[in-house]
């Protein structure tokens, strides 16, 4: 037994070993990342050389790290939630997890890209784009709202990715606009219309390989492909419904610290790098494409400017995840 | 307890009191091994009962479930008569026929094992795009997991006596009635086994799956769980699932029946004679050929093209090495872990049989069939809300991997200990050492080898496991799975191809330790 204990503790020693740098090292702060990870890493790294604070990033989505809070409630390992769309922003307050951001870190984000509430700010924004395949399409023959989509005519012609929590953002804005009733049936015809598939890159993908005509994704999967080698993104087209559509959505990727961080200080300071200069500057310079927020700051100069896009006007805070996420599961999309 | 186990070793009497009372504790402890394995079950029979009877039937009866449920159905039923024949015939002309380089053909048939399901499936959408849907899933499913059914056919094949044929054809059976009649039927325990296997896998299944758009429960259960945590709505389709599973297990149970399978009559069996395939020889070739054309050349193709896309760029060394290192620890850390709990049943399934054992036993085989995703989802909801000093850390994603592969540690140490004659330990103890030692110096030790390819397979396993691993993971955790997944899931495809390579080679050493396995077991 005592070569047993011994064996034993020899191969624990040789895992504590490797296993030390890999997982026991100091994590700093602890985010929940919902974001881009190429782009969280990005603002990681630059806060972590500007203060000395290390960051460590748990990738997920946005619908399953808000829940997750939720029900980790005041255990949260978590200092701060970064997303990419709102909905879930609004979950994780209603729950009363957040703590109030500094005055400073706001006053660096125009009003109309934060809550009343002042319980978490926007970080950058993204708008709500109709890609389609430039030979299968002409720009005449594009739908004039997203509202159309639910038309017979469009049936097995449009793509998107439902279970995707941006996605379910333009749903939760169009639940806001147009009511239930109006939603349920658009997600009911949805059904029978639209072809489903698995992240935004994706329906991209698809909709340039000509497999389908068009998707309703988000704007920066176009640049970031065009940055890259352009070969998912040939034969797309962008169109920019306006107008106040639904479909001409701009969702706010929110900040925030939770109420139960255990470092509320360097959590704060995070958020106030990343709505900052340093971290604005990110979105205008790097490969993320989504636009900047901070006040002052500029957006990559390849992107129709926020301004142009004539969003519908959605106060952040109302939009419900929950309830989206009961009519979808209705209709059958998830 | 004690009474159903009684050892009653021929030792000194107070070796035998010792004895017994150690006997008792490692019943104990295979009891609560087995307890705690049924802890996921009990957790979709506790959510269940928790949302309410009608919360329940408007989530599982709803149009969604019936298109998931046929989704699924298809695929098992599709997947494993196409994979049958094919494993069937693909044994037969390896084991049975004078196929040039049979050996080698062998062996290409297992490798494919070596490459995960979901880099299978990212190879053939970046070589055929548009591909999608039930027969893309039975393409690439097939091409997946077919060794799973090949391996226990060619072993079951090389053991057959060929006097029973002999006895046939004397009869009068041409050789096709002569396979069919003779050697199919006492292939039929290999082809249930192997067919379960492949069923658990199609039901378990998640990135293979994601890949090519098809979408069955397990990818529900996903986008359930992205969509809400730990919404009701996943663990019913958790619940329908694992019903899924139930049905399985008992087919096969039904299917297998009770025949007799071993020869009959003294002395060994003849060495088998090969079949000359003659002039037939090519187009026989062309089968082996096309298949690791499809099961092997595509996989390496795409890696091999993407890699050569990205050049230097994608090898980022430092995020590549972390990742190397936390897929090591996991596998190996959960490789023992597995083991050691495996231990106590082993044991007693050899040295203290009794009904009560075989069902403690089938727990833990029941719970082994359980996809990844229910066992973590029931592990997420448990540790945050009862025991959350547990939550997302290293103890709780190791225990689910033990869970989950249990069955692989228990099927490798059970045939080893029943090797190791019990002699040696009741000799051990009437030279006074104490039970438990005697117990290591003598059976632990001989079943090593044993124990050494079951953590093998649970190592093999946990390297390539997705779902329950993303779940689970403690802070900061990124293996090389979670990796690719992350990267593939940005059309990054040139930078996930590095992690697709490495899995691959740390898989084909445990791959290749199977394939020695399963010719040592037929005596060649």
């Amino acid at each position: 037994m005592k070569y047993a204990l011994s064996t034993l503790a020899g191969a624990a020693l040789a895992l504590g070993l490797i296993a030390g740098p890999a997982l026991a090292e100091d994590a700093g702060i602890i985010v929940y990342n919902a974001q881009h990870e190429s782009l969280a890493k990005e603002w990681a790294a630059g806060f972590t050389k500007e203060t000395g604070i290390k960051v460590t990033l748990r990738n997920g989505g946005d619908s399953d790290f808000s829940n997750q809070i939720v029900a980790e409630g005041a255990a949260s390992p978590a200092d701060v939630f970064l997303t990419e769309n709102s909905p879930a922003m609004a979950l994780v307050e209603a729950a009363g997890l957040f703590a109030p951001v500094d005055a400073d870190t706001r006053a660096q984000v125009p009003q109309e890209y934060q809550p009343s509430t002042g319980k978490w700010v926007g970080v950058a924004a993204r708008s709500t784009v109709f890609v389609y395949n430039k030979d299968k399409l002409k720009e005449d023959q594009l739908p004039k709202s997203l509202l159309d989509l639910a038309d017979p005519s469009w049936k097995g012609r449009w793509a998107a990715s439902p279970s995707g929590a941006d996605f379910q953002a333009i749903v939760s804005a169009l639940l806001q606009l147009k009511g239930e009733a109006a939603t349920t049936d658009w997600l009911k015809a949805m059904k029978d219309n639209f072809t489903a598939y698995k992240g935004n890159s994706t329906v991209m993908k698809a909709v340039n390989a000509g497999e389908i005509d068009g998707g309703v994704i988000y704007h920066y999967y176009y640049f970031g492909d065009q940055a890259k080698t352009g070969e998912n993104s040939k034969h797309i087209g962008q169109h920019y419904f306006k107008n106040q559509d639904p479909g001409a959505f701009v969702s706010i990727s929110g900040g925030g610290v939770l109420a139960s961080s255990k470092h509320p200080k360097e959590a704060q300071a995070f958020l106030k790098w990343v709505t900052g200069k340093g971290g604005q500057e990110v979105l205008k310079t790097g490969t993320s494409f989504e636009y900047a927020v901070g006040k002052g700051a500029e957006s990559n100069p390849k992107l129709v400017p926020l301004a142009d896009l004539q969003a519908p006007k959605v106060d952040p805070a109302t939009l419900n995840s929950k309830k989206v996420i009961d009519l979808m599961t209705q209709a059958g999309l998830l | 307890m004690a009474s159903a186990i009684d050892l009653t070793p021929s030792g000194l009497p107070g070796a035998a009191g010792q004895s017994r009372r150690s006997t008792s504790w490692i019943t104990l402890a295979a009891v609560l091994v087995s307890l705690i394995a049924l802890l996921p079950l009990a957790f979709i029979v506790w959510t269940a009962i928790q949302s309410g009877w009608e919360t329940v039937l408007a989530l599982i009866f709803r149009a969604r479930v019936g298109e998931l449920l046929a989704n699924t159905i298809l695929l098992v039923v599709v997947t494993v008569p196409i994979a049958i024949v094919l494993s069937v015939a693909l044994a037969w002309l390896t084991e049975r026929s004078d196929l040039p380089g049979n050996r080698w053909w062998s062996w290409l048939s297992v490798a494919p094992l070596a490459i995960p399901a979901f880099v299978h499936s990212y190879a053939w959408i970046s070589l055929v795009p548009g591909l999608h849907g039930l027969w893309a899933g039975v393409l690439v499913s097939v091409i997946a997991y077919f060794p799973f059914l090949y391996l226990p056919i060619a072993a079951a094949l090389r053991r057959l006596d060929p006097a029973l044929e002999d006895a046939a054809a004397a009869l009068g059976l041409g050789p096709w009635r002569v396979f069919a009649r003779v050697v199919l039927p006492q292939l039929r325990l290999a082809i249930c086994g192997g067919s379960l296997l492949i069923g658990l896998h199609l039901l378990a299944e998640y990135g293979l799956y994601v890949f090519i758009r098809f979408d069955t429960f397990t990818t529900a259960i996903v986008d359930q769980f992205q969509s809400t945590f730990n919404g009701p709505a996943a663990n019913m389709l958790a619940a329908v699932l694992v019903s899924c599973c139930f049905v399985l297990l008992a087919v096969e149970v039904i299917v297998r029946g009770e025949e007799r399978y071993a020869r009959v009559g003294s002395g060994a069996a003849r060495q088998q004679q090969r079949a000359g395939l003659g002039r037939a020889t090519l187009p026989c070739l062309l089968l082996p050929a096309g298949t690791a054309l499809l099961a092997l050349g595509v996989p390496f193709v795409t890696v091999g093209r993407w890699l050569l896309a990205g050049g230097a760029d994608v090898w980022r060394w430092d995020e590549i090495g972390l990742a190397l290192g936390q897929t090591l620890l996991l596998a190996i850390a959960g490789a023992l872990l597995a083991t050691i709990a495996a231990m106590p049943m082993a044991w007693i399934s050899i040295r203290a049989p009794s009904p009560l054992q075989r069902l403690l036993e089938s727990c833990n085989y029941i719970v082994g069939s359980l996809p990844g995703v229910v066992v973590a989802l029931a592990l997420v909801t448990i540790t945050v809300r009862v025991a959350l000093p547990l939550y997302q850390t290293l103890f709780t994603i190791l225990f689910g991997y033990s869970l989950m592969f249990l069955p692989r540690a228990l099927v490798s140490l059970r045939a080893s200990i029943a090797q190791a004659p019990v002699e040696l330990e009741r000799a051990a103890s009437s030279l006074g050492r104490p039970p438990l030692r005697a117990l290591w110096s003598t059976t632990i030790r001989l079943s090593a080898p044993g124990a050494a390819a079951g953590m093998a397979m649970v190592a093999l396993g946990i390297t390539n496991e997705l779902t329950a691993t993303q779940m689970l993971a403690p802070n900061g955790t990124r293996t090389l799975a979670m990796a690719f997944w992350s990267y593939s899931g940005e059309i990054d495809y040139a930078s996930a191809a590095p992690y697709a390579l490495i899995m691959v080679a740390m898989s084909l050493p445990m791959t290749w330790v199977l394939y020695v396995q399963s010719k040592r077991m037929a005596g060649r």
